[in-house]
């Protein structure tokens, strides 16, 4: 690890937010990322927010065209991608045109003035050129001109000009890694291996991000230099994961820990279709991926799968999940094991494909045809993925359902450090298939029946190709027991009773209060929000004043001593991102008076707007 | 990935049968006289005879009369959702290749709710059987025009007459890439046998058209084609290696024409005129050509194996990819696969 800066007086800070923002050819996710692993393996604790337009290529120096990635770096524990950024890098004036009203009054904004020519301006809708008059003086102003010292560093290399001019994002990299005494091998080691056997690629970008890296030293930026110090962090070995690479690992880890083969069908749809994308990567853990037609025919196939014995899983985000309702229902009917995935983003329709939006709660608890419950599981950070996908295998398999699995697209795409766990701590999940006849009938003759129950109301997972267990099973509602066809009344009314009762009878975990449990006002919260309401609890909390948090993992069936919890609090506030769904379920189930809290605006909360809620909540908005 | 969930047993262990072991124990519940009972007879009578194993065998079904076929076997069986059964059939038959996947459906479950799910199973040669129960009518919700359903056809839902255009199956079929594919009908149990048992032995996605009386709201739809009386007359039978020959004295055949086929006198072409038909012939236009020669049942109609070509089998394919991938990265390794990306130690 090269240190540019141990042991100089450059002055420490405990966090730091900072958002590259660019055209979507610039590169700027790319950028963020490393910056990203470099604070990673320097040891800091880290959230990262990419945001990207939904157009691959959206029209070159517009603001639609606008591409940023925030990351927080600390020096402790942090739970979000942070509030208003400290730091803004603006590749083009359109970038500085979006972004520069989420910078902090004060802020530094870097520049690259190549970009700020006529043509530019006027895409971006400036009628003057801001880095000329009043624009930015609230800010500390770094002009560099990018893409001129990455051409003149690259010139010598025989890169063709526009090829020089691509790297100018590596320069970027390059300024950064030394303002913020970022390790630089890491960032090398990778284009060596990301470019391998194009060697003037290679070249143009390992000289850009050493022209950036020196450009910061000889320009006398040191007044701008600060450091953030490693966090301590529990002892272990760490990996920065976002959160559709630890659901996808974590379904690896769920066929590792069940002994069944994967089978994931699914349809392209962002933000799910990188997990996909991983999977697939994977078939040598006995995974299969399957590519299907549509949505109904990725849930359909991950079906036969699961009747055929093996973890059938499906990801898609909200429209897929409103096309699979239909084969949930058959699902729910046949009690065969699977996994459905919901990536959340903004809806209705296709709404805000890349934005992030937690509104599907009410569907994945209600939005099946007929009565229909199933269990519904969200994780809370991107990490947290990898547990509940192995949390929802676990429901599946022991109770022999359906179960839902949301996150959404800020947990997907963002990233943070893990503690990896140790494989053998993991617990192994159990599978028993049907082996034999389990029933004597009248003529007393061994039978299979296969809706015979087991002590957690499941039914025996009967695979084809075993003798004896030849069975028909349907979506036609059947007698409990034998399995049979019936349109006798009292036993739909039976069987109804019964698929309710035995997924309320899903043993879950309590809910845990956290914060004050004397406090008067609680914060409950699912899926992502955790974050953002843990993060302003702590900053509210620190200031002297009471308040609670509780977050649920398990929302069908809730924990079983709810009811218990929410009726010690006087004032109850429900912050999603969405209108109001889980304050719906908390209101309907528990008559309590909770309140909500909305956010849906394609980002997530900001600790900094759920402290503003709970200091006006408690009657001091100061 | 070969992972048969119970040991593999070899093909010498089949145990004799005979129909009634094929019999579920549910009750027949079609209309009297429905073409359905004799399809079930026809594949009841033959499983004793093609090696398979009951508990090898799966059904899966849509929605609709035809779908109700997996209740009277006794094998393994899903019964599942309105046009699904191609897809989930997919998942089964890719997770479980050492079992017999067949499907059964009819013309709207198959070819109208269900469409995409049957040309892509077709497409992709996934490893399954499609038995296409074609009757031209919704039967279960009582009679509206299928997508087979001739132009005109006056119903509850077209009380004018429909105004869409049917679709051949056969044509479909031939146009989804699929490597096997034959017709039949519901009069004749010995060319039914014989097409289920070339379905079943194919490598690969099979498809199998049969024509299907339903007595209650389409009777005798295929009468002008299948009445015995008019069958050597009007059913063309396709037999690989043989002219394309027919009629009572053989007096008709088919010969190619203008890009296409079509009906000829045999006095007038003479026999080296005729088509010889060839069912593995890997360029489709010919197969579809004689899927054409009958817009509707009312003309002279080819029956037997239009199609039959060897082509990779998905499954195959996709599993082959797993031993590659673990050749390439070895055997997986949930603890590598977890500090496959950069890690630090605190």
């Amino acid at each position: 690890m090269t240190e540019t800066t141990a042991g100089s007086l450059v002055p420490e800070v405990d966090r730091l937010v900072i958002r590259f923002a660019g055209d979507s050819g610039d590169g700027m996710q790319l950028v963020g990322e490393r910056f990203t692993t470099a604070s990673a393996l320097f040891g800091n604790d880290l959230a990262t927010l990419p945001e990207y337009p939904a157009e691959i290529r959206a029209p070159a120096g517009t603001l639609a065209g606008v591409s940023a990635f925030q990351v927080h770096i600390s020096d402790h524990d942090i739970f979000t991608p942070g509030d208003a950024p400290h730091v803004l890098v603006a590749m083009n004036p359109a970038a500085l045109k979006a972004e520069l009203g989420t910078l902090i009054d004060g802020g530094t904004v870097i520049v690259n003035t190549d970009t700020f020519v006529e043509r530019n301006l006027v895409k971006a809708g400036y009628e003057h050129d801001p880095l000329e008059g009043d624009d930015l003086a609230a800010y500390r102003v770094i002009r560099v001109p990018m893409t001129s010292l990455t051409k003149e560093a690259c010139k010598d290399l025989g890169v063709k000009t526009r090829d020089a001019e691509r790297s100018k994002n590596f320069f970027a990299l390059g300024l950064l890694s030394w303002m913020y005494s970022r390790p630089v091998e890491p960032t090398l080691e990778w284009i060596d291996a990301k470019f391998k056997g194009r060697d003037l690629i290679i070249a143009a970008n390992r000289t850009a991000f050493n022209a950036g890296h020196a450009f910061g030293e000889t320009a006398e930026l040191s007044d701008h230099q600060v450091i953030v110090r490693p966090a301590k962090m529990p002892a272990g070995t760490y990996t920065n994961i976002n959160g559709n690479t630890a659901l996808a690992w974590g379904l690896v880890a769920a066929g590792h820990l069940s002994g069944l083969p994967i089978f994931l069908g699914s349809y392209p749809i962002t933000p799910a279709s990188d997990i996909l994308h991983e999977l697939s990567k994977h078939k040598q853990f006995n995974v299969a991926t399957f590519q299907a037609e549509d949505e109904i025919a990725a849930i359909g196939s991950a079906l036969g799968a699961a009747y055929g014995g093996h973890l059938g899983v499906t990801a898609t985000s909200g429209p897929g999940l409103a096309l699979k309702g239909e084969t949930m229902g058959l699902a729910i009917s046949l009690e065969l094991p699977l996994i459905i995935v919901n990536i959340q983003r903004g809806g209705p329709s296709t709404g805000l494909p890349t934005k992030t939006e937690a509104a599907d709660l009410l569907m994945a608890m209600y939005g099946r045809h007929g009565e229909s419950p199933m269990p519904v599981i969200a994780a809370r950070t991107p990490a947290d993925c990898f547990d509940q996908a192995i949390e929802a295998a676990r429901i599946a398999i022991k109770y022999r359902t359906p179960v839902i699995l949301l996150s959404d697209g800020y947990l997907a795409n963002s990233s943070e450090p893990w503690l990896l766990p140790n494989v053998e701590d993991l617990e192994p999940i159990p599978v028993e298939f049907a082996s034999g006849f389990n029933k004597v009938d009248e003529k007393g003759e061994e039978v299979f029946w296969p809706y015979l129950r087991d002590e957690n109301m499941a039914r025996p997972w009967a695979v084809p190709g075993t003798p004896d267990l030849m069975h028909r099973i349907g979506g036609l509602e059947k007698e409990d027991g034998s399995g049979n066809v019936s349109y006798d009344g009292a036993n739909h009314a039976h069987m109804m009773a019964l698929r309710a009762e035995r997924i309320a009878r899903i043993q879950v975990p309590d809910a845990e209060v956290s914060g004050d449990a004397d406090a008067d006002l609680l914060l409950i919260g699912w899926g992502s929000t955790w974050g953002a309401i843990a993060a302003a609890v702590r900053r509210v909390r620190r200031s002297g004043r009471k308040v609670a948090h509780v977050h649920l993992t398990h929302l069908n069936p809730m924990p079983a001593n709810l009811g218990e919890v929410l009726s010690g609090f006087s004032r109850i506030l429900v912050p999603e991102m969405n209108l109001g769904q889980l304050v719906r379920l908390l209101r309907d189930e528990f008559l309590v008076d909770a309140q909500p809290v909305a956010k849906v605006t394609g980002q997530p909360f900001t600790p900094a707007e759920l402290q503003q809620v709970i200091l006006s909540e408690l009657g001091d908005d100061t | 990935m070969t992972d048969t969930l119970l040991p593999e047993e070899t093909s010498e262990d089949v145990p004799v049968t005979t129909r009634a072991d094929w019999q579920s124990d549910q009750e027949v519940r079609w209309c009297p006289g429905c073409g359905d009972y004799s399809i079930l007879t026809a594949l009841q009578l033959l499983m004793p005879d093609i090696g398979a194993r009951r508990e090898k065998t799966v059904f899966v079904s849509g929605i609709g009369c035809a779908a109700r076929f997996p209740y009277y076997m006794n094998t393994y069986g899903m019964h599942s959702i309105h046009g699904r059964a191609p897809a989930i059939a997919t998942g089964l038959a890719l997770a479980r290749p050492d079992l017999d996947v067949w499907v059964v459906g009819g013309d709207g479950d198959m070819l109208s709710i269900g469409g995409n799910h049957l040309i892509h199973a077709l497409r992709r040669n996934i490893d399954i059987n499609i038995l296409l129960f074609n009757n031209q009518i919704y039967g279960l919700t009582k009679g509206q025009f299928s997508p087979t359903s001739e132009k005109g056809k006056v119903t509850k839902s077209s009380p004018i007459g429909s105004c869409a255009t049917p679709f051949n199956p056969v044509s479909v079929a031939i146009g989804a890439e699929a490597s096997f594919v034959a017709r039949t009908h519901d009069m004749d149990r010995r060319h039914m046998q014989e097409m289920f048992r070339r379905a079943y032995e194919h490598p690969g996605a099979s498809i199998v058209e049969v024509y299907q009386n339903c007595n209650v709201f389409n009777d005798g739809a295929f009468e002008t084609i299948t009445k015995k009386d008019v069958r050597d007359d009007m059913l063309i039978p396709l037999r690989h290696g043989e002219p394309i020959r027919f009629g009572t004295e053989g007096q008709f055949g088919v010969a190619r024409h203008d890009g296409g086929v079509e009906v000829v006198e045999v006095a007038d072409v003479g026999l080296d005129a005729l088509l010889v038909h060839d069912e593995t012939r890997s360029d489709p236009s010919t197969a579809f050509a004689l899927s054409r020669l009958a817009e509707s049942p009312d003309r002279p109609t080819p029956v037997g194996v239009f199609r039959a070509v060897d082509r990779g089998e998905y499954g195959v394919a996709m599993r082959a990819q797993t031993d590659q991938m673990a050749a390439m990265k070895g055997k997986g390794d949930l603890s590598a696969l977890l500090h496959s990306l950069p890690t630090w130690t605190v």
